[in-house]
Order: C-alpha cells, then structure tokens, then sequence
C-alpha cells in the first residue's frame, strides 16, 4: 500500500510538474483608478493590471458614465513592457459623476474572463 | 486508530504537504467554476453546479458519531465530455473506530456521476445543472460497511451570485448561493440475515446548499479595500449539508462553517462540521481539502473537454 501511495504521489508529482509553466485564467489584480475609489481629478486613462500574460485578440475595456454614454477612445491596447497590463484612454476632461468600467480578457492559453467595476469622478 | 491506519494517514499526510508545497509555487490568480464575472469555488460538502475538469485529492474528514468516529480519505475526478457534460469518479479510504469494536480500515464503494450543466446566465451569475450517479454496490470493503448494494442518485443544482444588485447593495454583490436538492435510491430495500431484516435502506432526500462571501469578487468587482495575498484569494462560507430519510421523516445533517482560499491552479478548503443533531453525530468534526484545476493546470490536454472544444 505505502509502494502504491509513493508511485501515486511521484505520478501526480511529474504531472503536476509539466503544468506549472502553463498560465491560467487572468484575473484582475489591481486597477487604476482603484475598483471602487473616489478620485478628485478626471483621470485620462483606465489601466488594468491583470494575474496572467493578456492576448490582444478579443480583450477589451470599456468605460461608461452613468447615462450609459460610451467615453472611452475605444483604444484598448496592452502596455509595452507588460502583457499583463491592459490600457485605454478615456475623453479629456470627465465630468464629475460615476463611471462603470467593463473589461472582458483573453489571457494567452485563450481562457476567457471578464468583470466589471466603478470609480467616481468627485472633484 | 490502527498502527496500518495511522501509516496511510500519515503517508497522505506528506503527499498533501508536498503537492501544497509544489502549488506555491502557483501564487495568485484562479480558475473556473464561472457565469460572467462570477467565479464559483469547489464547495467540499454540497456538489457543485458547474461541469469542470477538476480533480480533489484529497479530501480528508473526520467526525464522532454515534457509533464511533469515522475518518474518511476521498479522491475525485472530473472530466468534461463536451463544455456542459462531465463525468465523476470518486473512491475513498475509510478508517472506523467503532464503540466497543476493533478498529478497522478500508476502500468505500466506487461512485460514478454524470452532471449536466443546461443553463448558465453571464448577466445574472447563475448556473442550473443536473446530475445523476451511482454508488457501486460491492466494491468497497465489508469490513468499513461498504453496502453490497448499489444506490442511485439524481439532483438539481443551481449556483446564483449576488453581483446584479444594485449599487446602493454593492457590498452585498460578492455573496453567492450554491446548492442542490436530490433523492438518493437503493437498489435494496432492506437488509436481511434468515429472513429477518436487520436494517433498512430508505429512500433519502439530499438537499444542502453553500452561503458564500467572496473577498475575490468584493476586490476585484466592487471596492479594493487594500487585501493582499493571501486574503485577496479567500471565501469564507458556510455549508448547510441535509439528507431526509422519505420513510421515516427522520434527518441528519451538518452545517459547515469555513473558508476557501483559492490559488492559480488550486484552492484550499477547510471547514468545521457541526452536527445538526446526535442522530448525525456527537462532536464537531472537521472538513479539509485540496482541490486541483485541472483546466488551469492542462489547459491544451487534460484540461479541455473531449468533445466540443472551440
């Protein structure tokens, strides 16, 4: 039993080692503006930082103002010495008011994630 | 507990303690169980909603009963066919330290499961599935009270995140329902030595269900409040677990008070049992396990369903 328990632990261990190099779903790590803040002055990007290495195809991020308006430059791009870090601009000067930002990710083994928070424009 | 008993105990012990230490190397991030934004974890009581290549191992309890304490090791597999159909296959090690009885130790019956999942909503985080399986009568052991008698199961679950609330509840979005309700049938409907039934073998309703508040989900969707890892990745939940015998009315239960943490390609789940009656038991038992993703961990072979992938 102890022989067949120590095989079955160096078989999970060998398997176990082959995947650890791959990448898994990519989740939100931290965003700025924060998930959730207040700011006082308009911000002129979003930029996300994600667990895992982001592909460009089908990842985006689109920011909302509370009437639903659209006030992204729908530029969505990733930065360029992180591929975990996720930008887009947003129309100059916010009004004040609440903002809903929306992000679906494609990380690079192609699982798909996606979420969603606010910050608030509060000078 | 028996010398031989206590040597399986402790070799699981140091398989545990190396696969944990081999998945630190997996530091944040996590996996699958989703609908929309919603990332459901593997519950350790209740069965999940959601069809997932996923593998749990181990799951270790213990608990005094009635009859004595009962220990139990478990491992499970799950393996996608097609995106929403899985199979399941579990076995477990069963150590018995009966009242007034020798210990004894030894395999429980195989169970085999199939789970369908039929509906899954991004907008409204919510999961229903169906599922069907059966306890192999006969594989497991006489001696740690395997049935020699198959019984089968069939269930609903479901799966709901509370991340559609409106804002001014914003902090009530990372709560998430998960939960099943079921009837397990056996093949037998009594046993009997000469004619005499010595025990019988009723009908069970299953139902239970998990409450949890995700320090994932109130991070990442609704507030940073400033959690680092590791309590960026915790679950606390608790774990209502039932079966209601249909002839009798009578019933037993746990509730499972507790917490996951969930890595990149594994998660750690630790709950207390509390027995909802001395009919279920006589002391507060504990709950743990290691459960691996295995669609992180494999995402191009092991990790993708046989049939269906895109």
């Amino acid at each position: 039993m102890q022989k067949r328990l120590a095989f079955f632990a160096i078989g999970l261990l060998s398997l176990l080692a082959t995947a650890v190099r791959v990448d898994a779903h990519a989740f939100l790590v931290r965003a700025e503006p924060h998930v959730g803040s207040r700011v006082t002055k308009a911000p002129n990007e979003v930029r996300i930082w994600f667990s895992e290495p982001i592909g460009t195809r089908l990842s985006s991020i689109k920011v909302f103002d509370a009437s639903e308006k659209q006030v992204d430059k729908m530029d969505t791009h990733l930065d360029g010495h992180d591929r975990a870090l996720l930008h887009i601009s947003l129309r100059p000067s916010l009004a004040p008011g609440a903002y809903k930002v929306i992000w679906r990710v494609t990380s690079v083994d192609t699982h798909v994630t996606n979420g969603d928070f606010r910050f608030e424009v509060a000078p | 507990m028996t010398s031989i008993g206590k040597m399986k105990l402790s070799n699981v012990a140091v398989a545990l303690v190396v696969l944990t230490s081999a998945l630190a190397l997996a530091t944040m991030a996590s996996a699958h169980g989703f609908a929309g934004a919603r990332f459901f974890p593997a519950t350790l009581s209740t069965d999940d909603p959601f069809v997932n290549d996923e593998l749990s191992l181990p799951t270790v309890s213990t608990i005094e009963t009635p009859e004595g304490r009962e220990t139990e090791i478990s491992a499970d597999i799950a393996k996608r066919i097609t995106p929403n159909l899985g199979i399941e296959v579990g076995e477990s090690f069963l150590e018995l330290n009966p009242n007034d009885e020798p210990e004894t130790s030894g395999l429980g019956n195989v169970e085999l499961a199939a789970k369908y999942q039929f509906f899954t909503s991004e907008a409204h985080e919510t999961i229903f599935s169906l599922g069907a399986g059966v306890e192999i009568g006969g594989t497991g052991q006489k001696r740690v009270d395997a049935e020699t008698f198959s019984t089968w199961s069939a269930a609903f679950f479901f799966g709901k995140g509370l991340g559609d609330l409106t804002e001014n509840l914003a902090l009530l979005r990372p709560v998430a329902l998960t939960g099943l309700v079921g009837v397990a049938i056996p093949t037998s409907a009594s046993t009997q030595i000469n004619n005499v039934e010595i025990e019988r073998h009723p009908n069970v309703l299953q139902y239970g269900f998990a409450l949890e508040y995700s320090l994932i989900y109130l991070q990442e969707q609704v507030k940073d409040v400033g959690l680092r890892a590791p309590f960026d990745r915790l679950i606390p939940l608790t774990e209502f677990s039932f079966g209601t015998s249909l002839d009798r009315g009578q019933t037993t239960g746990t509730i499972n008070p507790g917490v996951i943490w969930s890595g990149k390609y594994a998660q750690f789940g630790v709950e207390a049992v509390i027995p909802i009656n001395e009919r279920t038991g006589k002391s507060v038992g504990v709950i743990a396990q290691l459960h691996f993703y295995l669609d992180d961990l494999f995402p191009r072979s092991l990790g993708r369903p046989l049939f269906g992938w895109r």
